[in-house]
Order: C-alpha cells, then structure tokens, then sequence
C-alpha cells in the first residue's frame, strides 16, 4: 500500500511521520534495554558477591582461581563445593521460575495465573517429595517424575476449568484448589521420612538451596538453555495472545497451537527448577509484575522477569543464610516478600469491581 | 492497489458444541463496498462474521477469499488480506496507544526479523487516519470509550488489509462516538477501497452507512441487497417480530425505521 493513498479528513495537515513512531519507539526500547542491562550487572554482582562473603570472606582472586579449577587451601572447598553450586543454582532456578511466571502471567492474562499459585509447583513438588522419599529415586529420575507431574496438573486444571473455552477466573480458583491437595501429597510424603531429615521437608514445603550438589544443578541449567531459547522465540505471539484469542488469531496466530508450545516451555522450567531447588515460594509470582514495573508496559517481559527471578532468589538466600541469625530456607525469605503483595493483589482487584 | 477482493461464504453451516447457529448460508460480499448484518440476537450474525476471518471452523461449507479457500490459508497471509476487530478486544494494562497499534503489524513480520520503516510509516498512517496520533503515547486503558474504539481501529489499520470485519465497533459508544466511528470507517472505504463488513444494531444507522444491507434470521439471510429493499415493514416484522412505520429520513434519503410498541403512539401494536 502506497503513502499516496493516505487516509486523512480533508483539510488537515498531516501530523505524524515514520519518524515520530520511530523515535517514541526507539525511547522505548532504550529504557527496556537499560533495564536489562542493570539487572544483568546487578545479577552477576550478586552471584560474584554470594561466592566471596560468607561465614567465611575469600577475595575475589581466591575464587576466580577456584573456578578457573585451580586448588586453593580452604576455598576449593568452601567456593568451589558450597557455594558455587548452590548460587548457580539459585541463578538458574530463579531465571526459570521469572520466565515460566511471566509467561503465564501474560499468557492468561491476569498476575494470580502465576504457576505457583495454581498448582504446577506444587505438583512438580509433590512428585519430585515421593519420587525422593517414598521412592528412593535421584538425579534425572526425579526429575522427569517432577516434569511430568507438571504437565499432568497443567492438564488437569486446564481439563477441570475448560467450559466453552477457558476463563482466567476459573482456572486460577481450579488450580488453587488443585495446590491444596497436592500440598497434602507433599506433607503425607514428608510425615513417611526419617523425622530428622528437617532440610528435605523444607526444599519441598517452601523451597531451599541448602546442600546443593552439581548433580541438581546440570538438569536445571539444560533445562534452561534449551527452553528459555523456545520461550523468547515466541514471544512476539505472546504479546499477540494477550489482546484476546480473537484478535490474537486475527492477527495470524495460530492460537491453541502457541499457548501449547508457551505452557510445555513453562512448565517445563518450573518442573525442572523444582526437581532441584523445590518452589521457591512466589518467585514466579512475584519476577513479572516487579519487572513490568520497572520496565514500563508495553514492552516484553520475558528476559527483565527472568532476570528479576535469578536476583530475588540470589539476595534472599544471603539473606536467609546470613542476616537472619538463624539459617532460612531461601523459600521462607521469598515468602515473606510474597504474600504481601498476593493479598495485595487480592484486595486491588476487589476495589476495581471484579472478581479475581 | 490490488485489485478488489472477493469474499464469499457458500452452503456454511456453523455451530458451538451440539447448538447449530447457522445453516446452509449463501453470502456473497460485494467488493470495494460497505455490508453491513443485521438481525436479532442471537442470529448467528457474529457467528458468520468469526467464521469469515477463520476464527472458527465451519461444520460444512466453506468460506472463499480471492478464489482460495480461507480455511486452508496459512494463518499469517489470512492475517494480511483479512482484518478483523472483536466485538471486545482485550487492551493489556498499561500499554501506550502506539504500542497497542504496532501490535496490528504482527502478520507483517517474521519471526526473525526486526521492525522495519514499512512497519513505522503504517503505524503513522493509522494514527493518523483516526485522528490518534496525539495519544500515541498515552496509556490504552486511560481513554474514554469513543478514542479507544478508534485506537482499535487503529490497530486494524495498520494490519492493511483490503477487507476489514468488525463486530458492533459501535456499540457502548455515546451517539457521538457512534457517528464519529462509521465516518471513519466510510472514510476508510472511499480513500482505500477497503472492502468493509461489519455487524450493528442500530438499524438507521445501519441503513445509513451500509451500501448493502444484510438481514439475518435464525441462522439464515433473510433479505439483502440496497437499504431501501432491505429495511422494510414487512422485514422488520420477520426478523425482529417487531412492528414499525418506515419513513424517509430528512437527512439521507436512506430509510429510517421508527418501532410501534404497546405504548406511547397513536396506533399501538396487538398484544
């Protein structure tokens, strides 16, 4: 279509050139991408300092040579066995945890619709909870259990609230009722363990770094490299999708197509990040709306959300570890900034006149 | 310009579940002009509009653009010949009018590749034509019912399609808005061609704006053709078991229809 057959009322000067659209655009995505780039420093920042500072301090010579492989008295172990995993851990499951988030945030449309309120984690939890106590499994058994528990609850919940099309409202009162119960599967495993082992209850009651090894480590960081790609790949459709399925397929999107490769994806995340770290409480919840407050709306969430994930769980788990006094699962330090902002949320909605 | 396309539904039969809402329906759009259904709720005249843009699969029959079968076209080439705005269109909180209106140009673009010029200049284009450019930056959800409606226009603009279908764009408007909406979009058809179809309640209006109109009833086009064929006594009473008195209106020349309740007039209607 040619500019000569510009549509304007007769008489009128025309006010808006390619170049202005260009230029509030470009603004737009310069904000977007200094976001980005300060959350990436601030999370490399945070992973450099959760390695150095401790019961114990190791300069950051000591554990760039500990990471580089060399053998360093005191360090190799305290760096390289402790820390290093656990924050790479926490790292990736949260990177996970902000991704999938978002993603269903976005993708239902409203921020209840996260995957740890309607019941995927808990699903992921409760299996990995008897896959691991009741089973004796370890390592990848657990979690492909935990991945396919979580694609059975999506399921489920998607099945259970589906009438004439799925509504938002359903499916997040469906999905919290679904939590509940697979909450009581998680508590049943944990009353059938050996009643010291306190430290596993909490991974897979509130979610804890404690005691991770590299063996839970690898499968989150695949996990990640191969579905944050597919997530971020369709992230044009998922801007799309959140205009309605309507206008999404209006738009030439091949609707039940995508939301099924965006919740596998997700899912997939949040079943792998919790197989190794448990669900972390809120930190889906919580990544996509902190980001989408600092990145203004309008733009793709997906990376800041990620981003915003791996900083909360780094910074709550010093916290948890280390300011504290006692020693908090990073769950509890993640909760405590939660649930705030879930009744919050509640109480926002009720005022707008809707429910949910 | 491309040459004008034609649209076509042939022997359609639709349906939700085990409800059947349409039936064996013939309609032919006419090309470079302004449709317009009518009919009572319920007469499956959204339906037939969702089916024309493949928001939904036929039961039988089949929907014909350009001479190609609309439920076989690959999602994206649909999305950039056939436009269509829901009756309502869901604006994500937040977001800024010129983002809501790049949105349109999504069938436009690949999945690699980057927003180019093309891109900027439609979306100009169409903030322009509907007269948003001042609240290009502005938040979506901010506006008041009339500037929204023409931001959704907007976006619909900027997808440029040679067919546009819009699901009662008019409705929750003020008379205002109303007015200000269907002069758009019949600005839109003399300027570019734009083959317009789009489903209203208000009948004058209908009968105003359309250069065809379209009765619907029970699944079924019970009449169409000129607004003055179409909207008539007899017509009325079948499609909306409602009496009324047709006149001429003043301001037009197109007919304009004046209902006959129980109530409130000279002669009033039986029972």
């Amino acid at each position: 279509m040619s500019a000569d057959l510009l549509l304007r009322p007769a008489g009128t000067a025309r006010v808006t050139t390619a170049a202005d659209v260009a230029r509030g655009r470009a603004r737009r995505a310069r904000r977007r991408r200094t976001v980005v780039l300060v959350l990436l420093v601030l999370v490399v920042a945070g992973f450099a300092a959760s390695l150095m500072f401790g019961r114990t301090y190791y300069p950051a010579s000591d554990v760039v040579r500990v990471v580089m492989g060399e053998q360093v008295p005191g360090a190799s172990f305290t760096v390289g066995r402790l820390r290093l995993p656990r924050a790479v851990l926490a790292v990736f499951a949260g990177f996970a945890f902000g991704l999938a988030g978002v993603t269903f945030q976005t993708m239902l449309r409203n921020p209840l619709a996260s995957p740890d309120v309607i019941g995927i984690s808990s699903g992921a939890s409760a299996a990995a909870a008897v896959g691991i106590i009741v089973f004796g499994l370890n390592g990848t058994a657990v979690s492909v259990l935990a991945i396919v528990a979580a694609l059975g609850v999506a399921l489920l919940v998607y099945v259970l609230a589906f009438r004439d099309g799925v509504v938002g409202t359903r499916l997040i009162l469906m999905g919290i009722g679904v939590a509940a119960m697979l909450d009581s599967v998680t508590a049943y495993a944990l009353s059938r363990a050996a009643e010291w082992d306190l430290q596993e209850a909490m991974r897979w009651l509130t979610g804890s770094l404690n005691g991770t090894g590299w063996n839970q480590v690898t499968p989150t960081v695949v996990a990640v490299l191969v579905l944050a790609p597919v997530l971020l790949w369709q992230s044009r459709n998922l801007s799309a999708l959140q205009l309605g399925d309507d206008t999404a397929a209006a738009l030439g999107i091949r609707v039940e197509h995508t939301r099924i490769i965006l919740i596998v994806a997700a899912v997939g995340l949040i079943a792998f990040a919790t197989a190794a770290a448990g669900p972390i409480a809120f930190v889906a919840f919580l990544s996509g709306p902190i980001a989408a407050r600092i990145v203004g709306p309008g733009s793709s969430l997906l990376v800041p959300s990620a981003l915003v994930g791996a900083l909360l769980v780094l910074v709550a788990d010093f916290i948890g570890q280390y300011a504290l006094g006692t020693r908090f699962p990073v769950g509890v330090v993640t909760g405590v900034l939660g649930a705030p902002y879930l009744v919050y949320l509640i109480i926002r909605t009720h005022r707008a006149g809707s429910s949910l | 310009m491309t040459t004008t396309p034609s649209l076509t539904a042939e022997e359609l039969s639709l349906g939700y579940g085990d409800r059947t809402v349409v039936s064996d329906l013939d309609l032919s759009v006419a090309p470079g002009a302004i449709t317009v259904v009518v009919g009572a709720n319920a007469c499956g005249k959204s339906t037939v509009l969702r089916a024309m843009s493949r928001l939904l699969t036929p039961r039988a029959g089949r929907v014909v653009l350009d001479g190609r079968l609309v439920h076989r076209m690959p999602a994206k080439e649909l999305a950039r010949k056939l436009g269509l705005l829901p009756q309502s269109p869901i604006a994500p909180e937040g977001i800024t009018v010129a983002d809501l209106v790049g949105r349109g140009r999504h069938p436009h673009q690949g999945v690699f590749s980057r927003w180019n010029e093309q891109d900027d200049e439609a979306v100009a284009q169409a903030l322009d034509a509907t007269q948003t450019a001042e609240l290009a930056d502005r938040a979506v959800d901010e506006l008041s019912g009339g500037q929204r409606q023409r931001v959704w226009i907007a976006m619909a603009l900027a997808q440029q399609t040679d067919v546009l279908l819009l699901d009662e764009p008019t409705t929750f408007l003020d008379p205002s808005h109303q007015i200000e909406v269907l002069d758009l979009l019949t600005d839109l058809n003399q300027a570019r061609g734009t083959t317009i179809v789009m489903v209203l309640h208000d009948l004058n209006l209908a009968a105003r704006y359309a250069d065809r109109l379209v009765a619907m009833a029970g699944g079924r086009v019970h009449a169409e053709g000129e607004p003055a064929q179409v909207l008539t006594e007899e017509n009325v009473r079948a499609v909306f078991g409602l009496e009324s008195r047709i006149i001429t209106d003043p301001t037009s020349g197109r007919p304009l229809m004046l209902p006959i309740g129980r109530h409130r007039v000279f002669e009033p209607a039986n029972g």
